[in-house]
């Protein structure tokens, strides 16, 4: 069974969520969790099969689907993808946990539960057209939920979200095709597996092209500046469990695509491309901080420092080296941990107020102890402070990006310091100071669900913060291998020397050994 | 005194035309049914016009065994041309009246069926479009095309609602003109030629390497006026919005798809040589053509009220898209093409269908027209399966993997690029975005809104009956799991593409 497991995990919320439209609506919620905790549990035993020693794909299932135009049903994991998929299986978990007096919850657990099939598809998927597939159809149960639970804009929100996300995945689906052909035109034979693309060196002019093609079905899913205009809306009209899978898992398909494709399929263009992308994730860390500052709604501030955050990431994967790559995607981890649980936080402040309006608050530390001390404890993870998730993440990015740019990172940097002010002012105006309104001075603090899902999370964002290792070793591994294939890769002498040598190195560490005995 | 004409009944090769003579005689068939015993009811004809399509099929599978062991065939004094394209096309009209003929056993009578002559006319037009796209003559696809064209007219007038003769009467003037444009064509590469065989015009024009290209110039635009019209490509469009909401959803759903597949072989038999010759004045023409039906189909469809001419102008748009790979004409392509109309037909059929099984006899106040949005508002409340059902229509439409619509065009945007034409590949990328808005919109409509307008019982299905339902059933079904039969499709079409020469 165990080397069929990632199929498993692909399709049996699927399946689940077939047979879910028989279930009695009032025992739906339970048979949710029940499904997804079972799905959780597979996903630990994935990570328990797992030889973290291993850098390269493992548990690899390949079935035929269109072999004349080299289609194949591939999936495989290795430590890039697996605390991903884990990270989905657990907020799908506590998400339909947490899910508080919904309107049709039976459709909403569907649709949850399709939609975590297309999230793992994502991450499993190593052909080309499957990942394809799981992308895009990840869009319909999102657009679902959007419109359908969302606020008075939900309608435009979602068509918003749906309209834009599509249009960037269409040019990268031109962007495959074409990758399909040069590989057909170098072997004689169609492949759409990314294994087999990575063995593929293209001329660099091809490079930027391709590159500039994928990037714009990553770029809107991550969202990067300037494209991230369609998130806010998304964010401030979808509801609560529609936010947090939306920050803790969809926005990471970008990013992870990012080190999946981009980065071993063109490293030239990567290396070409380094600084503005660079650049551009710089103003979005500033910008969206600033404009983060700017709102009155604590949703939009959650929001906006998500993207902040987002900018962090993308920041690290361009660093193209070991420590910025291996930072990027445990940030990944960090990001979804910590931006899932601001926002079920948030749920919890509307369920009881219907209101996100930060001046209606003021005061809630007395009124909500226990809430005002995880809030606190989640906006500091946020803001990125030592012993906490973020910061393991935030620190390996930056050095891996000060190795390429010093001014750049000093940038990014003090965006960093920024968020931290927009953070503590959100969090004064809401907890700290009298309690002004009358409708504040009795509102329950935290129940029981509420805790169960929030308390795995605080768990969660300490202990990686103090002893990150149990995660950022396979993460380790496998990064150095693509690292290693990308200098190898490489063509031009910029990208040889900006994508370091492994091998070298670690010959150089051998003779320093040897010499040192 | 005169010998007499010895012609041997071998060299006749009579067996290439069964599958268009089968209809024919279920046609007269029924007609003679009709003299012994009036006013049957229509579930017999419907019946039989199945059985007879039955055999058609049969007798295509025939031939395409044939065709497998020993190549062309070509028949009746070399009129006759059994090739790979017209067995594959003839698979497709085929298989689509198959499907589109029970639609006719609706719960609500509706006029034309009770007359045994729409059934009649109906295998009559199957009987042209088989006869136009199996043959190399320019004489046999114009009466092929005129047999299936005035029959059509007939269909669409029958239906007996003001706008359907306004519907017919446009059809009928529009496809006159078209006729004329294809007369004219055919005339001047006759002059230019002295002959109607599409292969023999092409061998004769190159032998003198396009002296005359002035003429032929002329000749291709006759011929690409008329094609436009029959393909409805824009600005030859202008009847089709109006023609599709006059007929019945049916008819229009099965108008989207089996005359323009004909249309699309006679198109690529003619133009294909001469997008070969390198007349770069040709593939600019069809290059403006693809591209701008593509896109203006789109932008007329995003303001539509009404899902009938909404599915009018999308239809329009793929017939843009398709029309792509008569441009590129790559062996890829034109697969390409025949794997995204299977695929298309199995869709449009069903979303068709969908409007077909939810029309009301009489319209209720407050409805402007008998598919408008308004009709659809809050479809996901009262019944969850029909919206459903209709949603993944519109996906497929709109081209989400995994259903079946994508695959054609992953395919299709494959062989564009394949081809070397990089824009077109991006242009029809961005095409599909912007179809996404006008799917979505119904998809809107029903799982995000409330109901607009209250209705007594369930409208989705208030047309609903077993063979209906049975149809859509089976359009939903090949939609869904389109991706399995992807791989043998894909590799029938393309053989029997590559085999004919294309």
């Amino acid at each position: 069974m165990v080397d069929h497991i990632l199929s498993i995990l692909v399709f049996f919320p699927a399946l689940a969520a077939v047979l879910g439209f028989v279930v009695h609506k009032d025992s739906m919620r339970a048979y949710g969790v029940a499904v997804a905790a079972i799905e959780f549990i597979l996903s630990l035993w994935l990570w328990h099969s797992f030889d973290p020693n291993v850098s390269g794909m493992q548990f690899i299932e390949q079935i035929a689907l269109i072999p004349s135009f080299g289609i194949n049903y591939i999936v495989g994991v290795d430590g890039i993808s697996l605390f991903i998929i884990i990270l989905a299986a657990f907020f799908t978990m506590i998400g339909i946990a947490s899910l508080t007096d919904t309107k049709d919850v039976k459709n909403m657990i569907i649709t949850l539960l399709f939609l975590q099939m297309t999230m793992v598809g994502v991450f499993v998927a190593l052909d080309a057209i499957v990942f394809y597939v799981f992308w895009e159809l990840s869009l319909v149960p999102m657009l679902y939920i959007i419109g359908a639970w969302g606020g008075p804009l939900r309608i435009y929100a979602s068509v918003k979200f749906f309209l834009y996300t599509f249009a960037g995945s269409l040019v990268m689906l031109v962007g495959m095709l074409f990758m399909a052909y040069f590989y057909y035109q170098a072997t004689g034979q169609w492949s759409f597996a990314i294994l087999d693309w990575y063995r593929l060196i293209l001329p660099e002019s091809f490079q930027l092209w391709l590159f500039v093609a994928f990037f714009f079905g990553f770029a809107i899913k991550v969202p990067m500046f300037p494209f991230h205009t369609w998130l806010p809306y998304a964010h401030g009209q979808a509801p609560t469990i529609g936010s947090v899978i939306l920050a803790a898992i969809l926005l990471k398909m970008g990013t992870y695509a990012f080190i999946r494709f981009s980065l071993p399929l063109f490293p030239d263009a990567s290396v070409y491309f380094m600084y503005p992308i660079a650049v551009l994730a710089i103003i979005m860390i500033i910008y969206t901080a600033m404009v983060a500052y700017a709102q009155k709604d604590v949703k939009q501030v959650v929001a906006y420092s998500s993207v902040s955050h987002m900018g962090v990431i993308i920041l690290g994967t361009f660093a193209l080296n070991v420590e910025g790559i291996s930072g990027s995607i445990f940030l990944m981890i960090a990001h979804g941990v910590v931006s899932g649980a601001l926002f079920l936080l948030v749920g919890v402040i509307y369920d009881r107020r219907h209101t996100k309006m930060m001046d209606q608050f003021g005061g809630l530390a007395s009124v909500m102890p226990r809430y005002a001390t995880i809030f606190g404890i989640m906006m500091m993870a946020s803001v990125g402070m030592p012993l906490t998730i973020n910061f393991v993440g935030e620190f390996l990015s930056l050095l891996g990006f000060y190795q390429q740019s010093h001014i750049l990172t000093l940038l990014a940097g003090i965006a960093i310091i920024v968020g931290a002010i927009y953070m503590l002012s959100a969090y004064k105006k809401m907890f700290f100071g009298n309690v002004t309104k009358e409708e504040n001075k009795n509102l329950p603090d935290v129940n029981k669900r509420e805790l169960i899902a929030l308390v795995p999370l605080v768990i969660i964002t300490i202990w990686l913060g103090i002893y990150p290792k149990p995660i950022l070793e396979p993460i380790n591994n496998s990064v150095e291998s693509v690292v290693q294939l990308m200098h190898e890769k490489s063509i031009t002498e910029e990208a040889k020397k900006r994508i370091p040598n492994l091998v070298q190195n670690l010959a150089i560490n051998k003779t320093s050994a040897r010499e040192a005995h | 005194m005169l010998s007499p004409v010895n012609v041997s009944m071998e060299s006749l090769n009579l067996v290439t035309l069964a599958p268009m003579l089968i209809p024919v005689v279920g046609a007269l068939f029924i007609l003679v049914i009709d003299m012994f015993k009036s006013s049957l009811d229509k579930s017999l004809y419907v019946m039989l016009s199945l059985l007879i399509l039955g055999i058609d099929f049969a007798a295509l599978i025939e031939s395409a065994e044939i065709f497998n062991q020993s190549g062309t065939a070509m028949g009746v004094f070399d009129v006759m041309l059994i090739d790979g394209l017209a067995i594959i096309s003839q698979f497709v009209i085929v298989a689509a009246s198959i499907l589109f003929i029970p639609l006719a056993l609706s719960s609500k009578r509706f006029h034309e069926f009770s007359y045994p002559e729409f059934f009649a006319l109906f295998l009559f037009m199957i009987a042209g479009f088989q006869f136009m796209v199996a043959t190399d003559n320019l004489i046999l696809i114009f009466v092929g095309l005129e047999t299936a064209s005035l029959a059509l007219y007939t269909l669409i007038a029958m239906h007996n609602r003001d706008k359907s003769f306004e519907a017919a009467v446009k059809y009928f003037t529009m496809g006159a003109l078209a006729a004329g444009f294809y007369s004219f064509g055919s005339m001047v590469f006759y002059a230019l030629t002295g002959s109607i065989e599409i292969n023999q015009i092409a061998t004769v024009l190159a032998a003198n390497n396009y002296a005359d290209i002035g003429f032929v110039l002329v000749g291709v635009v006759f011929m690409i006026a008329s094609f436009g019209f029959k393909l409805s490509m824009v600005p030859f469009h202008t009847w089709t919005p109006d023609v599709y909401e006059g007929s019945s959803a049916a008819l229009a759903g099965y108008m989207s798809i089996v005359p323009k597949i004909a249309a699309f072989v006679v198109a690529m038999r003619i133009f294909e040589f001469l997008i070969h010759s390198g007349i770069v004045w040709l593939e600019v023409i069809l290059y403006i053509g693809v591209v701008v039906t593509m896109t203006m189909a789109n932008i007329w469809a995003l303001v539509q009220g009404d899902v009938k001419r909404m599915l009018a102008y999308s239809s329009i748009s793929h017939a843009g898209f398709v029309m792509a790979a008569i441009l590129i004409g790559t062996t890829q392509s034109n697969s390409a093409l025949f794997l995204y109309w299977i695929l298309f037909s199995f869709t449009n059929l069903g979303s068709f269908s969908m409007l077909w099984i939810s029309r009301q006899k009489n319209l209720p106040i407050g409805q402007s027209s008998d598919h408008s949005y308004e009709k659809f508002a809050g479809l996901a409340k009262s019944s969850p399966l029909a919206a459903s059902i209709m949603a993944l229509f519109m996906l497929s439409l709109a081209g989400i993997p995994p259903f079946a619509l994508f695959w054609g065009k992953m395919y299709m945007i494959g062989s564009a690029v394949t081809g070397g034409y990089t824009v077109l590949a991006l242009i029809m990328a961005l095409n599909s975005a912007i179809a996404g808005y006008y799917y979505l919109k119904l998809i809107v409509y029903m799982f995000m809104k409330d109901p607009v307008i209250v209705y007594e019982g369930d409208v989705s299905i208030t047309n609903a009956t077993y063979s209906l339902k049975t149809i859509i059933g089976f359009a939903t079904v090949g939609t869904i799991f389109a991706f399995l039969a992807v791989n043998p499709l894909l590799e029938f079409v393309t053989a029997f593409v590559y085999n004919s020469g294309y």
